[in-house]
């Protein structure tokens, strides 16, 4: 489903990416862990298309296209969903009317019409209420004045409404109590079928016990250097990343 | 000839056209005096420093239009809020066309000025309100020298206006170029209630220059709600002044939609007169190519307790420009005066510019008054968050301006206007984005 070669991406200058290779299949679910400033948001910012960062070399596909060149509202066309790490704040623009406009803007680009306005209501509250979500949650202007928790959890339901075929989760754990991460994890879990596939970028275990990956990636300065399953994560939670330093250091 | 010239000596040729025993000739004749003397304000004066007439005062304009009606309801339609039920007071070139207009004189009077001038029934109203609170200022001046027609609409006490009233001119472009000069009267009286809705419109390419003036009072515990429509055609100029003098615990908002024409000048002048007085000035101003708005407002705060809100937004594109004065005034007895003006302005593109000035004059010392001005770009974050979920940049910009301009229509008590607004918006940015905000 998606293929990185040789990623390689800098913002104002400055190398971030420095050659990644990844790949992941229809109906796996990938961590990518690593210690601060490693490059985990870049990583999925470069994904998304985020402009702000120039791809120097290497390529992104999926499903078999090379949409290194693609606008974010393309990738999202195609199928792909960020769920930001801070999510923006956007006043006048309610949370149903911005997720309606999503819908409808995506089906259009694929040639489809208009989700039928009852079709849409139905949609909108079987979501919300799988993420228990509050009603006036919805007619509130989007992630204003919103709690983290808020905010991660509004990501969650646009996730479950648009229903991409590869959501990245950018830290989705940060700022969530335990109560809220275990409603959260059930929304992905819910929506994980055999064709799409999670990318969970995170910084801490927790999240992992909730959200079972396939397989668990460590990045570090820009690079993926050690890849493995989901033990990788429960050994990082215990003994951090110095290990693998370490082994980094050792090996060269 | 120049147009001041022209005008002065069209002032001859209709003074044969009117009664010349009316009180108010006598006014007319001190008008042009004055308007002789001052001359259209150049932007040496500071009131107009950032707009020149100059583009548009070179035109030949006709000042007396034939009077011929060539329009039905049907050319005029789609600028009329149809979708509700309303008294409206038609002008086409000018003049009144009955055919196109539903007036009354049932519970309050929404008719001409002409009759209200020239009708005995009226005099003592004409006598108490006309051309007391438009000030004397060049433009104005030439107003009142040729005061002839505008709307007049008196709503008596405690009677609730049944439906809103639409005052609409029509230019037909019978004239190569036409002037036209519209004059306003409105009183509500105590506890009385109304909703105007006010439109300018060319139906042709032609040039037009309204210099329209509108008196409004407000008497106690009275309501009014003012709507400007100002979508008009690229060769139309618009120099509007209203006035607003308000009693005690009256409310008077007025919504400014400029979204079109060549050169608008708003003069909003809200003058307070008694306690606990509500004045609302909103207004959302989207424009593109080299259209030009100019938004001069005043409040004047004369006695203690009363409220103040002013919130204009402006999205400004390609080389189009805008004006923001805002002046607030607060005498020394206003005290527990709460005033708040807000301007916000988003410039799109490199040549598009706006110039914004709040002035706050406050003489009183217990009092809240605030305002903010900022001018800035749309938020890339926003609009990388927006299009990450599909939205394209267009439409992602759209939204946002939308959004931006929400927060000003959310005023609007009239949910057909709003709806219009928003559709002109959505048209105006190129795009329907399936819902209304």
């Amino acid at each position: 489903m998606l293929e990185i070669k040789n990623l390689h991406a800098s913002v104002e200058g400055e190398a971030i990416l420095k050659g990644i290779n990844l790949e992941i299949k229809p109906g796996e679910v990938h961590a990518i862990m690593g210690p601060n400033g490693s490059g985990k948001s870049t990583l999925s910012s470069v994904i998304a298309g985020n402009e702000d960062f120039e791809v120097t070399e290497g390529d992104i596909i999926f499903e078999r296209a090379n949409i290194s060149e693609l606008s974010p509202d393309e990738r999202a066309h195609r199928g792909i969903f960020l769920s930001f790490q801070y999510p923006v704040e956007i006043p006048g623009v309610s949370v149903t009317n911005f997720i309606k406009t999503s819908i409808n803007q995506i089906r259009k680009a694929r040639g489809l019409k208009d989700m039928p306005a009852n079709e849409m209501l139905k949609k909108i509250r079987e979501k919300a209420a799988m993420l228990e979500m509050d009603r006036k949650f919805l007619s509130r202007s989007l992630n204003e004045g919103f709690s983290g928790g808020e905010k991660k959890r509004n990501e969650i339901f646009q996730m479950a409404m648009l229903e991409p075929k590869l959501a990245i989760l950018d830290e989705t754990d940060s700022g969530l109590d335990i109560d809220a991460l275990k409603v959260v994890a059930n929304g992905v879990n819910k929506l994980k079928n055999k064709d799409n596939a999670v990318l969970l970028i995170t910084h801490y275990q927790r999240l992992l016990d909730y959200i079972i990956p396939d397989v668990v990636h460590v990045l570090m300065d820009g690079k993926i250097v050690k890849t493995g399953d989901k033990q990788l994560a429960k050994e990082l939670e215990e003994r951090g990343y110095d290990w693998i330093k370490e082994e980094q250091v050792a090996r060269v | 000839m120049d147009l001041k010239e022209k005008l002065i000596s069209s002032f001859f040729a209709f003074e044969e056209q009117i009664d010349l025993e009316n009180d108010i000739h006598q006014l007319r004749n001190n008008a042009i005096k004055f308007f002789e003397d001052k001359g259209f304000p150049t932007k040496k004066e500071e009131a107009w420093k950032y707009t020149s007439l100059k583009s548009i005062l070179k035109d030949d304009y006709s000042i007396f239009p034939k009077k011929e009606e060539t329009i039905d309801y049907r050319d005029i339609k789609k600028y009329c809020i149809h979708e509700i039920d309303t008294y409206q007071i038609v002008f086409v070139d000018g003049i009144y066309a009955s055919h196109l207009s539903n007036t009354t004189h049932d519970k309050f009077d929404a008719c001409l000025m002409s009759s209200a001038l020239n009708n005995p029934k009226y005099k003592s109203i004409i006598d108490r309100y006309f051309n007391k609170i438009a000030p004397e200022e060049s433009l104005t001046a030439l107003n009142t020298a040729f005061s002839k027609e505008g709307a007049f609409i008196r709503v008596p006490k405690s009677v609730a206006a049944e439906k809103p009233v639409q005052i609409l001119h029509f230019s037909t472009g019978n004239e190569s170029a036409l002037m036209l000069q519209p004059r306003n009267l409105i009183v509500v009286e105590e506890n009385a209630q109304v909703q105007i809705i006010e439109r300018h419109q060319s139906l042709t390419a032609n040039a037009v220059l309204t210099n329209s003036v509108t008196e409004i009072f407000v008497e106690k515990n009275a309501i009014l709600d003012y709507y400007k429509i100002q979508n008009d055609k690229i060769s139309s100029s618009l120099i509007d002044h209203t006035h607003v003098k308000q009693a005690s615990n009256s409310h008077c908002s007025v919504h400014t939609f400029s979204l079109g024409g060549k050169l608008t000048r708003n003069n909003l002048n809200f003058y307070q007169h008694g306690e606990h007085i509500n004045s609302t000035l909103n207004g959302v101003t989207i424009l593109e190519g080299k259209q030009h708005v100019d938004h001069n407002t005043l409040v004047h705060h004369t006695q203690p307790n009363c409220e103040s809100h002013q919130d204009y937004k402006g999205v400004f594109s390609d080389r189009s420009t805008g004006v923001f004065n805002g002046k607030v005034l607060v005498d020394k007895i206003a005290q527990k005066t709460d005033a708040f003006q807000s301007n916000n302005n988003i410039l799109l593109d490199d040549k598009a510019s706006i110039n914004s000035k709040p002035q706050l004059e406050i003489f009183a010392d217990d009092v809240k008054c605030s305002h903010g001005c900022t001018i800035g770009q749309l938020d890339n974050e926003a609009l990388y968050y927006l299009r990450s979920r599909g939205i394209p940049l267009k439409e992602a910009k759209a939204l946002l301006m939308f959004a931006f301009a929400n927060k000003v229509l959310t005023g609007v008590r009239i949910p057909e206007i709003k709806q219009r607004i928003t559709e002109q918006i959505a048209l105006k940015i190129g795009v329907h984005l399936g819902f209304d905000l």
